[in-house]
């Protein structure tokens, strides 16, 4: 069938339009899925140099956000270490990833205490605190449960142990489970930059 | 000179002994400077059911026996008094169950510095005998064992 130049030029506009409506398919992800979720949205804390940090001020990255303190003698190192892995098996992404940490312990964790806790891992990392009520206010917005426990002279903090991660548009996209090996952490984030 | 290198080499990958209980790999964290906490981690086997009861070291304040429990994605640590050693089962203490905690620690522990720590361990028969182990302090992010 002959098909002038014209409607030719039209049909193949339509399909590029149709294709671009199309939508993406939906992320698999290991762990669990917050994409669209009506919380983890922002923070609002300070860097170890006392500057106001936000979500906004790393778009364009993808970004883990994890809560912990550093007396924690287990999940928080561990979960630490992973990122740096993680980080470095994303390759060139890997550069386009911002680690977090936001102490749960402002009153142990002083912004030198965790400025050199977070390089250890990787200079890239770093570390974020605020006041009792900051901090009480951004764990309240990932739905992060901890409390203080009283242990002889001291305390501990029990805390929830998830990692949240945020695509480079700064949307929640999914939190990484303390029991997700490497890969399955490095198959998650991968999926943020697409 | 071969029974001398003999020797160093199984008291390097043994670590420490007594009768009834072997200690393998121990290993401390190593922290940043003014870090309040660390934790020393190792394996234990014992030849008879036993319990590891105490701990002590030069390097903290205080020492204590903690296990890490996750409830739902909740991290706890609670103080423990003991931790029962099977015998013929090898216990580990490592992260995600049993470590030993040292609080207050008198100084940063860097990588490489050897950490002593004595450890109490008890028999079925209430009798106690101490072990001293000498753990090397590993980078904060060194890998611990595979998920």
């Amino acid at each position: 069938m002959q098909v002038s130049s014209c409607r030719r030029a039209m049909l193949l506009g339509s399909i590029a339009l149709l294709a671009g409506c199309v939508r993406k398919p939906q992320a698999t992800f290991k762990g669990v899925d917050l994409t669209g979720a009506s919380y983890a949205h922002d923070f609002r804390l300070n860097d170890a140099q006392g500057r106001e940090r936000t979500l906004a001020d790393f778009r364009g990255k993808a970004v883990l956000l994890h809560f912990g303190f550093t007396m924690c003698a287990d999940v928080c190192p561990t979960t630490l270490a992973r990122a740096a892995r993680v980080k470095e098996m994303l390759g060139d992404s890997g550069e386009r990833l911002q680690v977090l940490l936001m102490t749960l312990d402002p009153q142990r964790d002083t912004p030198q205490v965790l400025s050199a806790y977070t390089a250890t891992f990787d200079p890239s990392f770093i570390g974020l605190y605020g006041t009792e009520e900051q901090t009480r206010a951004a764990a309240d917005q990932f739905k992060v449960f901890y409390r203080k426990v009283p242990m002889g002279d001291t305390y501990t903090i029990d805390h929830s142990a998830l990692s949240y991660a945020f695509d480079p548009e700064g949307r929640i996209r999914v939190a990484l489970r303390h029991d997700q090996s490497d890969e399955d952490c490095a198959h998650d984030l991968r999926q943020l930059f697409s | 000179m071969k029974r001398h290198i003999l020797a160093l080499a199984m008291a390097m990958t043994v670590g420490a002994a007594s009768a009834q209980v072997v200690v393998h790999e121990p290993w401390v964290r190593a922290t940043v400077a003014n870090q309040q906490a660390s934790g020393a981690f190792m394996q234990l086997n014992a030849s008879r059911n036993m319990k590891l009861v105490e701990a002590r070291s030069p390097v903290a304040a205080q020492v204590e026996i903690h296990q890490m429990t996750m409830d739902h994605d909740v991290m706890k640590m609670r103080p423990v008094k003991f931790v029962p050693l099977p015998a013929g089962k090898p216990v580990a203490l490592e992260p995600g169950s049993y470590h030993i905690m040292l609080l207050g620690l008198k100084k940063q522990i860097r990588p490489g510095d050897v950490v002593p720590l004595t450890i109490v361990i008890e028999g079925e028969d209430g009798q106690r005998q101490s072990i001293e182990v000498k753990a090397p302090a590993r980078e904060l992010s060194a890998m611990t064992h595979n998920h």
